[in-house]
């Protein structure tokens, strides 16, 4: 009983150990200090929990009773893993940019983010895990009994019963709280991998340790071993061809589908580098592990009694020979292989059950689905850890009601096969980009159907689950159905009957439906994603989010993925969008990111259903279409982008078009400029070179002519020297230099001024200029000068221009509506529509002039007023022309 | 001589200054100021040289003289244009249209003198 | 992945480790086809003239031996090169 008690103590204290290098992996990965936790070695050994208490003692069982068989279930993951740039390289992938959770995950994803497959899915690898986690309890119980057995203690039922639930809650507890932690399942375990890392060093070590006992302790050395094993009933290879390829097959299979492998080797995985290292030292951990199970095999059926079990050879032999100490680390292997298993089986299964099962349960019971109130964040986590402790409890209740009582090794391999359905679709999903829900829905039931008729169903013995009848004359006395002879093709070793033909049909229809049917779009743009996931690792659009809330999106991240880390998500987008805020426009980009978010932490399906919930309906745009179509995808993609390019540089060159042609223009401008100028400059000159000429060489002029031609020169001399005044004005207030000089006066005084300055010439007609005298006294605080100016050249121009017999010019003033209206109508022929375009453009001269003029004034008085915050205006329509010039209120003071 | 010389010009004091250079030269000289009618003046007129200005009120000078050369009876005609524009386009327009001569304004006396007692030489050569 | 374009001198080096690559899938192949092996061994009824299981053990173990010994040069290569395209190919 001593013994005993110290074993219950190790046990606990290994337990003990666990939970602390659990906790510390978590604490260190929490501090930042994780880097030795994300190790290519870790994911390795991570990778172990392949090797179950199955591989621990069943390994040593099964070749005691099939010889080399054993082999085949390790060499099928070893080739699949020396070869992972075929296939696990994409998986992992894919695993990454979709943040996948679950193999249910990945296959709902894949298929549209279709929640009823994933719901199959689930249902299917529960199905197939639980008899396995009822193996791994079993194994511990067995185990401890053994050692009971060993120390005379006596063990009922009961007490077996007692100890599977007690392993049961210890493991359950250990995976809620390790599991747990983190809500989103892209967030690693570091502590349950770190766990498990250390149990697959315990368990190799532990065979390891047997094993040499064994051979060197048991047995004479090696080549003693060789011989033992030779004179043994498996010495000779008698291995049936199609049970060994189909075994590897089946192996093979199982590895990728298990739903505990995909959670190690994709959903935990830390960089798809680790898998270069772990595609050799795998394999090699497998080997090693799988090195001394024939040895203690054959020592095993030597040295044991004839009804001995051989599942435990690896602990009996060890007590048999006094070595306690062997056998209770060997008895920690056994525990480890089995709770590393339990846990990681759990984790997974319970992400399955709880994202794709529990979640849409309640969100849809919930009537206001993702919006309700209420932290969803909670909820998962409790439907988790029901769903962990839901799993283990059903292994347990597995356990309790088979009894135990089927040989380990053959649970196993029902298991393997039933997972191994996954396959086709599975494959086919990253490789086949045609393949359907449909097909796949119809491929996973008909391999169900088939195993569990197969294999499932006459596993628990004839005459239970299945009828003899049925088993030797086929359902309902249909020979071609019997389950163990399908078509008639009897001879079939059982197992591999069942692979074959549930592999087969179940491939097939999978195919066939696939190629009937036709799929959604969604389907489609998630197909390319997964098969084309190393040309593009980036989710398409799939959400139209013009009508989706930002705040109600903010409210909904908050419930499922925390509200730290939901700001900081959202304020990490609203960054790369180029917003200052928290909240990022609901971008499609910003929503595809948003789902795979969520994803992580509520799986595929559901993330979908909860966005589209508030975005208002999964939308698939058109150009998402296009960019699924088929092979062009890429090629589309990249002439759109050279499209924009193109439509870019388009835009460029219109917009350096119309630069050039504006300043083409403003040349053109400019050379019409110069010329006028030249012109106006020209012509004075002409008549002054002229006159000076014939001033200087005739002497034969009468003083008349010298005094009139003198007076010409003179005046063209004066012409001139306006001319370039005006022009000199012009630029400087063009350029805006000129500094206005504000004085007070009254409107009519400046009129005054004007006039007198304007009417000086000694014209041959006068002007009649009629006022308003009591309207003019308004007081203006302006530039006087200036507006005098403009007045004296609107008054000139009606002296010059006006064109009738008795010229009137009358001018008159308004004030209200916010400004003053002064207005300067003359009583001539007016100007014509097309003159008044262009009168206040520079050098414009209407008609036929009289008058010589530079052209200037009008451009001047136009650009005055500018300056003077008003404007000078022709004012059609009033009989003859008519100038009006507005002044602002700011200008005028009051009306007196 | 009493060759007969068509000024067609809007400048007053250029008219005067021209009329006075040609007529103490013995030309008879005839003006016009404007460039609607011009063309009809020129008919009527048919003088033995033309000198026209360019920028007309009306009609600008290329245009009459297009019209000059393509009527038969003007076609003949020597005509000096003058222009106050001296752009090397302005001369290579003039020389399209027809001109005999071009001259740019400012001109000293002499020169319009001699251009157009060449003109009228030339056109008789010609004959 | 890695397959952004290279300066010229570098085409060699992607070159070879495109070849790389392809030998890397071949290696599982290779181990197949070596494993597929055992079912060319005889199983008579009676025993005699069948391999011994020592000899069969011996030759499986070596070609998992073999397997792991070439995956790991092949993952020691790959890993090189990755780091090589790394530090050149910018």
């Amino acid at each position: 009983m001593g013994a005993l008690n110290i074993l219950v103590g190790v046990c606990l204290i290994y337990v003990a150990f666990l939970f602390a290098v659990a906790f510390g992996a978590e604490r260190a990965a929490l501090n930042g200090k994780g880097g030795w936790l994300r190790s290519p070695l870790i994911y390795t050994l991570s990778l172990s929990i392949y090797c179950t208490a199955w591989t621990f003692y069943g390994a040593v069982g099964y070749a005691a009773r099939s010889g080399l068989e054993y082999l085949t279930i390790y060499i099928g993951p070893s080739l699949v893993v020396i070869g992972w740039w075929w296939l696990l390289r994409k998986l992992v992938r894919i695993g990454r940019s979709q943040r996948i959770t679950s193999i249910a995950d990945l296959i709902s994803s894949r298929y549209g983010k279709s929640n009823m497959l994933a719901v199959g899915v689930t249902i299917l690898a529960v199905v197939g895990t639980t008899p396995y986690i009822a193996l791994q309890l079993q194994s511990v119980t067995v185990s401890f009994g053994v050692f009971s057995d060993a120390y005379g203690a006596e063990l009922t039922e009961i007490n077996h019963g007692n100890n599977a639930l007690l392993v049961a809650c210890g493991l359950a507890l250990f995976t809620i709280v390790f599991g747990t932690r983190n809500l989103d399942a892209n967030e690693r375990h570091h502590g349950v991998v770190m766990a498990i890392a250390v149990e697959a060093i315990v368990k190799l070590f532990a065979l390891l340790a047997v094993g040499a006992f064994v051979v060197w302790g048991v047995a004479g050395g090696v080549s003693d071993i060789f011989e033992r094993i030779d004179a043994s009933k498996i010495g000779q290879w008698d291995m049936r061809g199609d049970r060994w390829a189909t075994l590897i097959f089946l192996s093979a299979a199982a590895f990728l589908c298990l739903p505990r492998m995909f959670q190690v080797m994709v959903v935990e995985n830390e960089d798809e580098d680790h898998l270069r290292t772990a595609s050799w030292a795998f394999p090699l951990y497998l080997m090693v592990m799988s090195l001394f199970v024939v040895p203690i095999a054959v020592v095993g059926l030597d040295m044991m009694p004839p009804g001995a079990n051989p599942d435990f050879f690896v602990l009996t032999v060890p007590l048999a020979t006094g070595n306690d100490g062997l056998a209770m680390l060997s008895f920690l292997g056994g525990f480890s292989s089995a709770t590393s298993m339990v846990i990681v089986a759990a984790l997974a299964l319970s992400t399955m059950v709880s994202n794709h099962i529990v979640m849409p349960i309640w969100l849809s019971a919930q009537s206001g689905g993702a919006t309700v109130s209420g932290d969803v964040r909670h909820v998962v986590l409790l439907s988790r850890r029901i769903s962990i402790a839901a799993v283990v409890f059903l292994g347990y209740l597995y356990f309790r009601l088979s009894g135990g009582g089927a040989a380990l090794a053959s649970i196993g391999l029902i298991s393997f096969a039933g997972v191994a359905q996954f396959l086709p679709v599975l494959i086919g999903g990253i490789f086949w980009r045609g393949a359907t829900r449909t097909g796949a829905f119809v491929g996973l039931s008909v391999g169900f159907l088939i195993w569990a008729y197969t294999l499932l169903l006459p596993s628990f013995g004839t005459g239970t689950l299945i009828g003899t009848a049925v088993l030797t004359e086929g359902p309902f006395g249909l020979g071609w159905l019997r389950p163990q002879a399908f078509f008639g093709i009897t001879g079939m070793d059982p197992l591999v009957h069942a692979i074959f033909w549930s592999m087969l049909l179940n491939t097939l229809s999978f195919f066939i439906a696939s190629l009937v049917g036709f799929p959604s779009p969604l389907e489609r743009l998630q197909g390319a994603q997964f098969v084309n996931v190393f040309e593009h690792s980036r989710t398409p659009q799939s959400w139209s989010g013009s009508l989706a809330q930002s705040e109600d999106l903010m409210v909904m991240a908050q419930r499922i993925i925390g509200a730290r880390e939901a700001q900081r998500l959202f304020e990490r987008e609203a960054r790369r969008q180029g917003l200052s805020g928290l909240v990022p426009e609901p971008s499609p980009d910003f929503l595809a990111v948003l789902e795979r978010e969520l994803a992580g932490s509520v799986g595929a399906a559901t993330a979908h259903a909860m966005i589209g919930q508030i975005v208002g309906g999964a939308s698939v745009s058109v150009e998402d279409l296009m960019a699924v179509a088929d092979e062009t995808a890429q090629m589309m993609e990249y002439s759109s982008r050279l499209e924009a390019k193109s439509e870019e540089q388009a835009r460029t060159a219109r917009q350096l078009r119309q630069a050039n042609e504006k300043l083409t223009q403003i040349s053109e401008q400019k050379d019409a400029f110069l010329s006028q100028v030249s012109h106006e400059l020209r012509t004075p000159m002409t008549s002054i070179r002229a006159f000076s000429e014939i001033l200087r060489d005739s002497d034969r002029l009468s003083a008349k002519e010298k005094v009139r031609y003198s007076s010409i020169i003179h005046d063209e001399a004066i012409r001139l020297t306006r001319l370039l005044d005006d022009l000199l004005d012009l630029s400087v207030l063009e350029n805006g230099q000129v500094s206005l000089n504000e004085q007070t006066g009254v409107l009519g005084d400046v009129l005054d001024h004007a006039l007198s300055s304007a009417l000086t010439g000694n014209q041959t007609v006068e002007l009649r200029v009629m006022r308003d005298l009591l309207s003019e006294k308004v007081t203006l605080t302006t530039d006087l000068d200036r507006l005098s100016q403009v007045f004296i050249n609107l008054i000139g121009n009606a002296q010059k221009y006006c064109d009738a017999p008795t010229p009137k010019l009358h001018i008159s003033v308004q004030y209200g509506q916010g400004q003053l209206v002064i207005d300067f109508i003359d009583n001539g022929s007016g100007i014509s529509k097309a003159d008044q375009a262009v009168i206040f453009e520079k050098f414009a001269r209407t008609g036929e002039q009289k008058v010589s003029g530079a052209g200037l004034g009008l451009a001047i008085c136009r650009e005055i007023m500018t300056r003077l915050g008003g404007s000078v205006d022709y004012l059609p329509g009033q009989g003859g022309a008519a100038f009006r010039v507005i002044l602002p209120q700011s200008a005028a003071l009051a009306a007196q | 001589m009493g060759k007969n010389v068509l000024v067609i010009e809007d400048e007053p004091n250029i008219i005067e200054a021209i009329s006075f250079i040609l007529s103490r030269d013995g030309w008879t000289v005839a003006t016009h100021s404007n460039g609607h009618d011009a063309v009809g003046v020129v008919t009527a007129a048919l003088p033995d040289v033309v000198i026209l200005d360019v920028m007309l009120p009306g009609k600008n000078g290329y245009d009459i003289l297009r019209e000059l050369r393509e009527a038969e009876l003007t076609k003949g005609i020597p005509v000096l244009m003058l222009t106050a524009k001296g752009q090397v386009k302005d001369r290579e327009m003039a020389a399209r249209a027809g001109a005999s001569r071009f001259m740019t304004k400012p001109f000293s006396n002499a020169e319009v003198l001699d251009a157009v007692r060449e003109l009228v030489v030339g056109e008789q050569q010609a004959q | 992945m890695s397959d952004r374009p290279n300066i010229p001198f570098l085409e060699r080096q992607s070159y070879r480790r495109r070849r790389l690559i392809d030998t890397v899938r071949m290696v599982p192949v290779v181990g197949a086809v070596l494993w597929a092996v055992p079912l060319l061994w005889p199983t008579p009824e009676d025993g005699a003239g069948s391999v011994a299981s020592s000899d069969a053990i011996i030759y499986i173990f070596l070609v998992w031996f073999a397997l792991v010994l070439l995956g790991a040069w092949f993952a020691f290569l790959m890993k090189r090169s990755d780091a090589q395209e790394e530090g050149g190919g910018r």
